[in-house]
């Protein structure tokens, strides 16, 4: 008997985001089916892998993730040229973290200059994230956009607490933005409803339905945000229709399993792969529930998911 | 697909006779349907009427069981697509792969790895499943000597055969004859044969076929010679292919009821790259393999892909716990330190493991907070200055130790002042945030 494959036609699609500008700039977004299911539909991107590098030395990272960068990092600009030129970085993601009250608490101006200097060295779209305190993010994130001014970049995160001004200035500098809530749907359907109100592009979102590492987690972000994808697709939910991004590193690479040393675990096998495999791990099921956009630390896991990516598409 | 009450009611005997204890066939039809009775009642019911309700009432993806005793391995049982909709039930099986070409003691090794492979993650043993003995010499007398390696070292492990020549087939199941093994490699030309061989020795058989059209062929055929238990191979091996096929069969299983695809699936994930490999089998993980095949277990890889395996087969309404009490780490006196957490699994074992390590005898505090983490529960409100105090008292652990000291979270150090409050006469200390920190932190003390 002939097999009669029970195909699905949705009703919705996910908004396609661009980001950065000239030949550099980079599309993910745009499938009207579930995250590489182009048998039913159409899959016009692939998931983009974003570089993450910080404004500070990243002397908080495990070795396993500082040492491919140990003769770049001290300075961003370098870091990122490297990321560009040598791993060739599809995208890079700079974490203002330097700018954490409990950190080196650096200034807004700080942050401006080397979001400045950033821009005039690499010609990839630019990500730029905030310490995650809500309210220096605020005075962060809008001076950092201002001088981003229509270079494209992706500014987040919005939050409950702070997305008004956030948003605000990445409308007023053509900027994406990252809206992010705490693993709840309806708190991310909530928060993009907010934003669009103020009278923000909804195209020009992403979600970040927040993230968690492999074995810390995963599974509530996995679901929230195959449940995001199946509100957007199958009842064409236009408040739930923006790509979705898979913070990874900064989950992945604080968790034991990322730093404990062989001789004290040996069940649990060779660091080095260990810590890689579980960035690279938690992308590939994030991407495979929905993320469009994954922002990553390790060479070889980008490298090794991309190959992936390449097998998938 | 199960079948309504009127469907179930126009397959009985109409005659209201009541033996089976309800007052009319209607009313026993609609308790058949809820699943409330059983078919058996009716003592008057046709042949013909129990297979067609016996199929219909069928899980859409038929349970097997491959291997025996301890380690035997179940699979099929699923109902649903998306674990947010239902738990999935039968977590993914890993096999490594052991081609015939290999030295004695090259087997024997690989046979070691999958034994000592065994590790223990959140209360669970987590192991690498099977191991699939690969034909890949083309020689019968190869895949049996391989078999038999196999068999003396790995006695326990289920098996999987892989072949496509029947002699080499029969000669191979036989030494697991009484082990349930799976024997792969039925396909269009020797389907007959193969059938033959697994029927005679109890095995599952493995159908390989070019495309879904020819698999749900493949599968009738073979069903129609007497063989009911299969897995299934698409002959998908890209990604993308396993994607659309495992989906494909999913949802033809699930929701259209389609029988000839109603059975696990097997994937092949080997690669040269042991990371992409471990990628690969994740994708098979969330993507509805029932046994993944690797070339590889390296402990690294493993520790990631159980770890996979186990989130995505949690129950997504009810968190992992523990029960709450007062749990002893070592042999604790008096004046051991005291630790309160949350009873979320994932919680309790990174702390009482972090405690463990310590090699400093201690008491911890596991408090039921409904299976919430540390910060979920505070945010929830379960994990409050108020309700640690009343668990605290009311655990008794006071007449255990010599100064009533609790150590807390460092995430939640903000409840320290309110519950010296409730607490009279406790000093409260705020210990670290990072329980992989707990260590330092008992030696400096
Ligand atoms: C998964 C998750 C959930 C899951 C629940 C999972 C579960 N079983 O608990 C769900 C989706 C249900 C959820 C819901 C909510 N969540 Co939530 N959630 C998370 C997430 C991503 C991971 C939590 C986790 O599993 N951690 C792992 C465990 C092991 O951590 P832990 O218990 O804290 O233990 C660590 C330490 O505390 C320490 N430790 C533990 N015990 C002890 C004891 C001692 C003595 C010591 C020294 C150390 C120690 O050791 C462990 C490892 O280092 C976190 C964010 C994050 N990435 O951490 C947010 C987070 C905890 N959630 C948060 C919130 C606000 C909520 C909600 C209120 C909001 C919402 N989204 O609706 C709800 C509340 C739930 C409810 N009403 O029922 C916030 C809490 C914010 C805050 N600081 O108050 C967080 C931090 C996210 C954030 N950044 O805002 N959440
Ligand atoms: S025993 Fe059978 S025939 Fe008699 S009432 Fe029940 S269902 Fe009808």
């Amino acid at each position: 008997m002939a097999f009669t494959a029970p195909k699905e036609t949705y009703s919705g699609k996910v908004y396609p985001v661009t980001i950065g500008t000239g030949d550099k700039a980079v599309t993910f977004g745009g499938e009207n089916v579930l995250p590489f299911h182009s048998f039913e539909g159409v899959t016009p991107s692939r998931p983009v892998i974003s570089t993450e590098i910080q404004d500070v030395p990243p002397a908080d990272w495990p070795e396993t993730v500082r040492k491919p960068y140990e003769a770049v990092s001290g300075d961003p600009v370098t870091w990122a040229k490297f990321c560009q030129d040598e791993l060739k970085a599809q995208a890079i993601t700079v974490r203002l973290v330097g700018t954490h009250p409990d950190r080196e608490n650096r200034s807004p101006a700080d942050a401006v200059k080397t979001v400045k200097d950033l821009l005039a060295a690499v010609q990839v779209p630019l990500i730029i994230l905030g310490s995650n305190h809500a309210e220096k993010d605020t005075a962060v994130l809008v001076a950092v956009a201002e001088a981003a001014k229509d270079k494209n970049c992706i500014i987040g995160k919005a939050q409950e607490a702070n997305y008004k001004t956030i948003a605000a200035a990445a409308m007023a500098n053509n900027h994406k933005l990252i809206a992010m809530s705490e693993l709840d749907i309806n708190l991310s359907k909530q928060l993009n409803i907010l934003i669009t109100q103020m009278g923000f592009d909804k195209e020009k979102i992403i979600t970040d339905p927040m993230c968690s590492a492999l074995g810390y987690g995963i599974e509530y972000t996995y679901s929230v945000m195959e449940r995001i994808r199946l509100a957007a697709l199958t009842q064409n939910d236009m408040t739930m229709q923006q790509p979705l991004l898979g913070d990874v590193g900064m989950y992945v690479w604080k968790i034991k399993e990322a730093s404990a040393p062989e001789a004290d675990l040996p069940q649990w096998g060779a660091l080095e792969e260990r810590g890689i495999a579980w960035e690279a791990e938690t992308a590939a099921a994030l991407m495979i529930a929905g993320a469009g956009l994954l922002v990553m630390r390790h060479p070889r896991a980008i490298k090794e998911v991309e190959n992936l990516i390449d097998e998938l598409v | 697909m199960a079948l309504s009450g009127v469907e179930i009611f126009k397959l009985l005997p109409k005659t209201n006779c009541k033996k089976c204890g309800s007052p009319t066939c209607l009313a026993f039809a609609m308790k058949l349907a809820q699943r409330q009775a059983s078919i058996d009642a009716c003592p008057d019911v046709s042949e013909e009427a129990k297979k067609i309700l016996g199929e219909a009432s069928a899980p859409p993806i038929r349970p097997i069981t491959f291997g025996s005793g301890e380690k035997a391995v179940k699979m099929g049982e699923e109902t649903v697509l998306f674990r947010h909709d239902k738990k999935f039930v039968n977590p993914a099986a890993f096999a490594v792969e052991i081609k015939d070409t290999l030295s004695e003691d090259e087997i024997a090794k690989v046979c070691q790895q999958v034994i000592d492979s065994e590790i223990d993650r959140v209360g669970q043993k987590l192991r690498i499943d099977a191991i699939m003995i690969s034909n890949v010499s083309g020689d019968a007398g190869k895949l049996e000597a391989a078999a038999k390696v196999v068999a003396a070292k790995a006695a326990a492990v289920p098996v999987i055969i892989s072949t496509t020549n029947p002699a080499a087939a029969e000669a191979a199941v036989k030494l697991f004859a009484d082990k349930r093994p799976i024997l792969y490699g039925a396909n269009a030309a020797n389907a007959d044969a193969m059938a033959a061989i697994a029927k005679g020795n109890k095995a599952v058989l493995g159908v390989a076929a070019s495309g879904l059209d020819e698999l749900s062929g493949l599968t009738e055929k073979i069903k129609g010679l007497g063989v009911e238990d299969m897995v299934l191979d698409s002959g998908a091996r890209k990604a993308k292919d396993i994607i659309e096929h495992n989906t494909l069969i999913r949802r033809a299983a699930i929701k259209k009821g389609n029988k000839a695809v109603g059975y696990p699936v097997i994937n092949f994930m080997q690669r040269e790259d042991s990371l992409l490999e471990g990628l690969l089998a994740s994708v098979g993980v969330a993507k509805y393999a029932s046994i993944i095949v690797m070339s590889s277990i390296e402990k690294w890889k493993n520790l990631a892909l159980f770890t996979l395996r186990q989130n995505i087969y949690t129950d997504p309404q009810v968190p992992m716990q523990v029960e709450q009490k007062v749990y002893l780490i070592g042999d604790p006196k008096p004046e051991s330190p005291l630790f309160i957490t949350t009873n979320f699994s994932l919680t309790y074992f990174i702390v009482s493991g972090e405690i463990e390590n310590s090699k400093v005898a201690s008491r911890l505090a596991v408090m039921d907070c409904e299976g919430l983490s540390v910060l979920t529960a505070w945010a929830a409100g379960k994990f409050t200055a108020s309700k640690i105090a009343q668990f605290i008292q009311e655990s008794g652990v006071e007449k255990d130790i010599a100064s009533k000291e609790l150590i807390l979270p460092g995430y939640v150090a903000i409840l320290s002042g309110a519950l010296e409050e409730k607490l009279p006469g406790w000093k409260i200390t705020v210990g670290p945030r990072e329980a992989n920190t707990i260590p330092a932190f008992l030696k400096t003390r």
